[in-house]
């Protein structure tokens, strides 16, 4: 591709994401809101590929397309006071949010255009995805294993305090009920 | 790895969506004999659609509802674009497999807005039920994509062909064949994993479309089940791998060879519950597929 097509494409794909954001305010409706904001995020991830980061862009469209999936059905499962099956305002809090978006804008825009950006010295990598994560993970990998079974084993916890039903509901005092007593049996009959 | 495969421009799109879309129409007549129908069946179903009225419904969201219909289609197209046709393709993409993948996820989306958009209980209890099969799908189906990268050492396609010169990756990734295909057929909504779609809740899914989105939805199923298969012989049968024949006419032979047993096996299993299927999804097949991974790990590194 050329370069003004590039150009172009690249601003173009800014301009549906920040529109495609605009829209999750301005729909009355859950299911537009969350897919307007998966398409902003799409926009997004297609313009990372243009920074020549391709794992990272393509991952982008995947894990968001797969969240907002999942988060639509919770949308619509909690927000506002009946499921949100109905038309429905997608603000609230609006002065706070205003003041709170506007001041966030004011501080990132003038953090861009104030910064004293360093110029480049060197050519990029051959493989940048790969540069990137020596960059943000090379020197902090230890810290990173320590993190994630941590995190991992706060998930677990946070499941395990969470949920209303032990072992002892599922297998009896004794733990030695078969098949399991559950509300909805699984499919492989533990 | 002498990987050469040759980017075409885009101009020649047509005919990959005209190569989909036939695959689809063979998928769709061999299912209609099979179910002893006639072999013409699909073509009048199609003209039925096509002359049929759109049925408008209450307070529907027509937007989600056209491109849920629509996108299937898209999708399938999409996930073609990274598959070589013989030495010929689309998109050389660095991250052709991680890219199949991303599509294929775009159909959680799709299928949950096909069914929203009607407004009515039983559509959306369809697009319901295929969000909770794609919960128990997905991971499997992601770490039986990750075993033929993991034995090329590459995400890109043309890699993952050239690797599987001499042994195709289907000898020693069994499983990881199984649980893709598998996988195939729950994100086409199809067989035993058609759910989202059962005749229980009135078709789901397919419960109010009528006309050309009918027609789209119904299309846009065979062309993923076509475009599953095509990317299961680059995956693991060497892509256009073969004797004689040039390689672009044994990618198409192979494509159609695995999307005809995927009709065919699909139609002798029952249909399952989305509900038991996250269990026997996360506690018997994903175990699977990682014991699969390991095994090409452990493979490719001691090679």
């Amino acid at each position: 591709m050329t370069g003004v097509v590039q150009t172009v494409l690249f601003w173009g794909l800014g301009a549906v994401a920040v529109a495609a954001g605009v829209v999750v305010f301005r729909t009355d409706s859950m299911a537009r809101a969350t897919y307007a904001l998966a398409a902003s995020f799409v926009a997004v991830g297609a313009q990372v590929l243009f920074l020549h980061l391709d794992y990272v862009g393509v991952i982008v469209v995947l894990m968001m397309v797969m969240e907002m999936a999942v988060m639509a059905v919770y949308m619509v499962m909690f927000m506002g006071m009946n499921p949100a099956l109905m038309p429905m305002s997608m603000v609230h809090s609006r002065k706070t949010s205003l003041g709170v978006a506007a001041g966030a804008f004011i501080v990132l825009a003038g953090g861009a255009l104030l910064v004293p950006w360093p110029a480049r010295r060197g050519a990029p990598a051959v493989d940048l995805t790969v540069s990137l994560g020596q960059a943000t993970m090379g020197s902090k990998m230890l810290v990173m294993l320590v993190v994630s079974p941590v995190l991992f084993s706060t998930i677990v916890s946070a499941l395990v305090l969470a949920l209303p039903r032990s072992r002892y509901d599922r297998l009896g005092d004794d733990l030695r009920r078969r098949p399991a007593e559950d509300p909805q049996p699984g499919g492989v009959g533990r | 790895m002498a990987a050469d495969v040759v980017t075409v421009s885009v101009a020649w799109a047509p005919l990959a969506l005209l190569l989909v879309v036939a695959a689809a129409w063979w998928a769709a007549c061999l299912d209609a004999v099979v179910s002893g129908g006639r072999w013409g069946a699909p073509a009048a179903e199609a003209a039925r659609l096509l002359r049929q009225r759109r049925r408008t419904l209450l307070a529907a969201d027509r937007l989600l509802w056209r491109l849920g219909g629509g996108g299937l289609l898209v999708a399938a197209l999409l996930m073609v674009a990274v598959i070589p046709l013989g030495r010929w393709t689309l998109s050389d993409l660095g991250v052709g497999v991680v890219w199949f993948n991303a599509m294929d996820v775009l159909v959680w989306a799709l299928v949950w807005m096909a069914g929203w958009g009607a407004n009515s209980t039983h559509a959306l209890v369809g697009g319901y039920r295929f969000l909770a099969q794609a919960l128990a799908y997905e991971l499997p189906l992601m770490f039986a994509l990750t075993a033929p990268a993991v034995g090329a050492g590459s995400l890109r396609v043309a890699d993952v062909i050239a690797a599987q010169h001499g042994l195709w990756f289907v000898v020693w990734m069994p499983v990881a064949f199984v649980v893709f295909c598998a996988c195939v057929v729950a994100f086409s909504v199809q067989g035993p994993f058609a759910a989202a779609a059962a005749a229980d809740i009135g078709g789901g899914v397919l419960a109010e479309v009528s006309g050309v989105d009918r027609l789209l939805l119904l299309a846009g199923r065979y062309a993923l089940l076509a475009a599953g298969s095509a990317f299961a012989v680059v995956a693991v049968f060497g892509g256009g791998d073969g004797p004689w024949l040039p390689d672009w006419v044994w990618t198409l032979v192979k494509t159609f060879a695995v999307l005809s047993v995927l009709v065919l096996v699909r139609r002798r299993v029952p249909l399952l519950r989305p509900d038991r299927l996250v269990e026997v999804g996360w506690v018997l097949v994903l175990p699977l597929t990682l014991l699969q991974l390991l095994v090409v790990s452990v493979v490719v590194v001691v090679r």
